[in-house]
């Protein structure tokens, strides 16, 4: 089972929407996430609720991350380092199911993402690999040419 | 002698908690979920197991991030169920075997596995949620349980084939613990799901069955999955399966089936569980 490191951490990065939590961003996300978990104790969350942007400023995060976790755009704190299961106090404090939450970071209205599931989810045909999606759609393109 | 005499991988979604806690395990949405799991509970009730070895993963509720074990065992007396943000389940606090546990993680070490221990911590979805699923809403769980938690959430998770190696590690282990103990080892978690990203959503019914297939039997493939594997199949989240070959490990070298249910969806899950005996 030894797997050159590079390669294995650039297949992580190789999966369609999807961001892997590997050390670089959990080193990246530390304090967004460690903030997020301050939030499962009530007098925090009474704070944070009571003013958002003076909590947020007593932590060592980045601008970029105080804003995207203002804008509870929960795609730009993954791609700032967040974790969902840390992002998920947010959200819970927010009054928001995990199910709701996640269909956020989608292009699907809640109810649409729902709907999706009961009807067996989305499904891993061409989700599987940026590269292979994109050598399938140079074929096309090519095969259009023709 | 104590003995591990059975296996059971099992998804821990938390909705199946609040499904439990708010009486809901009979309704158009949860009632096939729950009709599912009732063979084991009957199961459950004629087995007795005197310890459970529940191996889990803890979702930011007792572990932050400032430390991530990747293997840890809970050596302690007793556990409550954890505070995830809306209040604790109203559950039985869990009861530890901490003869059985401490026997375990320092065979463990001697075995060249090197055990985070834990004396003290809270216990989330993850280890409370299977304990439902298997025995209801009991005014005490009716099992000591040894909860094994293992890191799942930040990379590199541990190898299919590492986790597979603790569960074998961890059958000598309670082999050796001279008090005569009935002792199951659970996997849960999975199966495929994804919680993040425009790709959340993704479910993999085919995936799943076959990996289910693979745990029946003398097949040693499973232990060899890679990570890309299961998180291009199964999503992001997936990757909790490789807890049920920790179960599949510790059961020796053939299984047999005695019990195994899938259903989709749960909440963003797809939710599978199967039981296995150890084939002698
Ligand atoms: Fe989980």
């Amino acid at each position: 089972m030894n797997q050159d490191i590079h390669e294995y951490l650039a297949e992580l990065e190789d999966i369609p929407g999807t961001r892997v939590f590997t050390a670089r961003r959990a080193r990246q996300g530390y304090h967004l996430n460690q903030f997020a978990m301050s939030l499962m104790k009530p007098e925090n969350r009474e704070r944070w609720k009571a003013d958002e942007r003076a909590y947020l400023d007593e932590w060592p995060m980045s601008e970029e991350q105080k804003q995207a976790v203002l804008a509870r755009d929960y795609n730009r704190c993954l791609d700032l380092g967040g974790n969902v299961y840390f992002l998920a106090k947010v959200f819970s404090t927010d009054g928001l199911s995990f199910a709701e939450a996640v269909s956020t970071m989608t292009d699907m209205t809640f109810p649409e993402y729902r709907e999706m599931m009961l009807n067996g989810g989305r499904s891993a045909e061409g989700n599987r690999s940026i590269k292979a999606n994109r050598a399938a759609a140079g074929a096309a393109d090519q095969q259009g040419g023709y | 002698m104590a003995r591990i005499t059975a296996g059971v991988g099992s998804s821990h979604v938390p909705l199946l908690g609040v499904a439990v806690d708010q009486g809901k395990t009979g309704d158009d949405y949860f009632g096939p979920i729950f009709a599912g799991y009732e063979w084991t509970r009957e199961w459950e009730k004629r087995e007795k197991p005197d310890v459970v070895i529940l191996v889990y993963n803890d979702h930011a509720s007792a572990f932050d991030a400032s430390i991530i074990p990747t293997f840890a065992i809970g050596c302690g007396e007793r556990y409550k169920p954890a505070d995830e943000g809306w209040g604790p389940r109203a559950v039985p606090d869990v009861e530890g075997h901490a003869d059985l546990a401490w026997h375990i993680a320092q065979s463990l070490i001697l075995d060249d596995f090197d055990m985070t221990i834990i004396n003290e911590m809270d216990v989330d979805h993850g280890l409370t949620v299977p304990l439902s699923m298997m025995f209801g809403q009991p005014e005490a769980w009716p099992t000591k349980v040894i909860p094994l938690a293992v890191n799942v959430v930040t990379y590199p998770v541990p190898s299919g084939n590492r986790c597979w190696a603790l569960g074998e590690g961890i059958a000598r282990a309670v082999a050796s613990f001279p008090e005569d103990l009935n002792v199951q080892i659970w996997g849960t978690g999975g199966m495929s799901h994804q919680l993040q990203g425009p790709r959340a959503g993704l479910l993999n019914r085919e995936w799943d069955t076959k990996f289910m297939d693979l745990l029946v039997g003398d097949s040693q493939a499973a232990r060899a999955i890679p990570h890309i594997e299961y998180l291009r199949e199964t999503g992001s989240e997936g990757i909790e399966m490789v807890m049920w070959l920790i179960m599949r490990g510790a059961l020796g070298r053939e299984t047999k089936l005695l019990h195994r249910h899938y259903h989709i969806p749960c909440s963003n899950t797809a939710i599978g569980h199967i039981v296995l005996d150890p084939a002698e």
